[in-house]
């Protein structure tokens, strides 16, 4: 009996402690956020207005101004990239899922996945090579280039995992209904594995909104209004980078702003993304 | 006797060693419901798979010769077949990102049909046929995932009828219900050969002999015997079939 108790007692114990443990390593996990977060918005706050998004930058050293062009130039470079790399991504998902069964298939999804661990600046690098180079001046076609590169491997690989989701009941539904399989595929499995697809398609885009590293070697950046997809076009993140250096205490403060601009704009991304794949019926199996 | 389906010296394989019908000859009489009964792994589902090429679809191979009515199962597109031989399965497995109306439609508007003018009156047609019209009708727009199992699997029945199909298979359609519902299929499965044959696989003899007009017995791949269902349930021929109905085995 006694000893009935003590086991009780340990299981209990034990049962508390991994329980704290696993709320404080997600505590922990939600930390760094918190930060980002804090510091961001404490610090960019201050150059957060209309100006900031509709003017363009003033000199160095002189106080206000905007980064119009690099807003505008941040969604034309996730924009090529996106146009590039989702529909790439979408359909090498669905091949090496609905149509994946041999060699070629498995050196695909090795080869993606090597792809996703390249670091962002040699992908960079290799952008500059085959584009920069021949056109021989930066411009936002090679920088939607690198960062198309960047987010195909994020959104061929959720588009699989999520389409291997959908029961194989629902394709032999498909099938013995006289659909094609082709037409199966698209307007229905897709159709069902469309809210994770979008996950990994935001995912993808986010990701690269924030990428530096490639854009300095492809779109370069640009101190005026450009839309010319051909010349050298600002971002953001560049902008991050450059005025997060410099000397003067007001052009690091709108780095912040920059910063959180950005990320302001992620999470107008990700709301969009909800409400667009929210639907009515519910997605269980 | 005029046969819809006509099924001669069939050998069906698995990953072309696994030899899982060794050969069937079966014909299958005009609007009429034909049981196929037999312990698990005899090849009941292969079978009827063969008949609208379903079998292709998770790797099975075959040679003999099918005829479906008057067509060389093998010559025709699988496409073409399956919009005359329809499929119900086990499970029900209606679109789960489709309303009531467009999972009945999807056949017919997967196929080019389109236009709510055209398609309603098919849906409707289709439901009803499925017993299904007074329970859904206010509800069309809402998740087919939301009924319950029995009238899922009815919703499914309807989406195989709107294709106008001539020949409904249906791979045990009732033994993931619960028995009111399992009712309400084998009165359905009796309106509907009406206009429809239909080769129905169940694991219940009772089912069988409730519905089906003709019964056939596959054991190991074989066909052991085939017969009017009446004289099945009563006097088989065979040992093996009277061993099996009685319960002695399977």
């Amino acid at each position: 009996m006694a000893d009935n108790k003590f086991f009780y007692y340990k299981k209990k114990t034990i049962n508390i402690i991994m329980i704290s443990l696993s709320f404080g390593a997600a505590l922990v996990a939600i930390i760094p956020l918190a930060f980002i977060f804090y510091y961001t918005i404490s610090k960019g706050i201050t150059y957060l207005n209309l100006s900031f998004f509709f003017e363009m930058p003033k000199p160095m050293g002189e106080d206000g101004g905007g980064m119009a062009n690099a807003i505008m130039g941040t969604f034309y470079l996730v924009g090529i990239g996106g146009l590039i790399g989702v529909p790439v991504g979408i359909m090498a998902g669905t091949y090496l899922s609905e149509f994946g069964q041999n060699k070629f298939a498995s050196m695909v999804r090795f080869m993606t996945d090597v792809l996703s661990g390249v670091p962002s600046i040699v992908v960079g690098v290799v952008a500059y090579t085959l584009v920069v180079l021949p056109m021989k001046h930066f411009s936002a076609y090679a920088g939607g280039i690198a960062l198309a590169i960047l987010m195909i491997p994020t959104i061929t690989r959720t588009t699989e995992e999520m389409i291997k989701l959908v029961p194989h009941s629902i394709r032999e539904a498909g099938l013995a209904l006289g659909i094609p399989k082709w037409k199966t595929t698209v307007m229905i499995v897709l159709k069902t594995a469309w809210k994770g697809i979008a996950t990994g398609i935001l995912l993808g885009l986010s990701r690269v909104a924030g990428e530096t590293a490639p854009l300095i070697f492809t779109a370069l950046g640009n101190q005026f209004w450009s839309t010319d997809l051909g010349q050298p076009m600002a971002s953001l993140s560049v902008y991050i980078y450059d005025y997060a250096r410099s000397a003067y205490e007001n052009v690091i403060q709108q780095a912040w702003t920059a910063a959180l601009v950005l990320i302001i704009l992620i999470s107008i991304l990700s709301l969009l993304f909800k409400i667009i794949t929210r639907s009515k019926y519910k997605t269980k199996f | 006797m005029d046969n819809i389906i006509s099924v001669k010296n069939l050998n069906a394989y698995y990953n072309k060693k696994n030899h899982v019908l060794k050969n069937i000859n079966i014909d299958i009489p005009r609007n009429k419901v034909m049981a196929i009964i037999g312990p698990s792994g005899c090849g009941k589902s292969t079978f009827i798979r063969c008949l609208n090429r379903m079998h292709e679809v998770v790797g099975g191979t075959i040679d003999g010769s099918i005829e479906v009515d008057g067509q060389d199962l093998m010559k025709v597109d699988p496409v073409l077949l399956r919009k005359q031989v329809g499929m119900v399965f086990q499970k029900p497995n209606p679109f789960p990102t489709m309303s009531i109306f467009n999972n009945v439609a999807a056949g017919l508007r997967l196929n080019g049909v389109r236009g709510k003018k055209t398609l309603a009156p098919i849906v409707e047609k289709s439901l009803r046929q499925a017993a299904l019209w007074d329970e859904v009708k206010d509800n069309l727009d809402k998740s087919g995932m939301d009924l319950s199992g029995g009238q899922q699997q009815r919703l499914c029945i309807a989406r195989t009828l709107a294709v106008n199909p001539k020949v409904i298979l249906m791979d045990e359609p009732a033994s993931a219900l619960d028995p009111l519902s399992t009712s309400k299929i084998e009165d359905l499965i009796f309106e509907l050969k009406n206009e429809y044959t239909i080769v129905i696989v169940t694991h219940n003899m009772q089912q069988a002999s409730r519905v089906s007009d003709f019964t056939a017995f596959f054991y190991v791949g074989d066909l052991v015997e085939i017969s009017d269902t009446r004289k099945m349930f009563t006097s088989p021929d065979n040992k093996k079939t009277e061993d099996y109905i009685s319960g002695r085995f399977g």
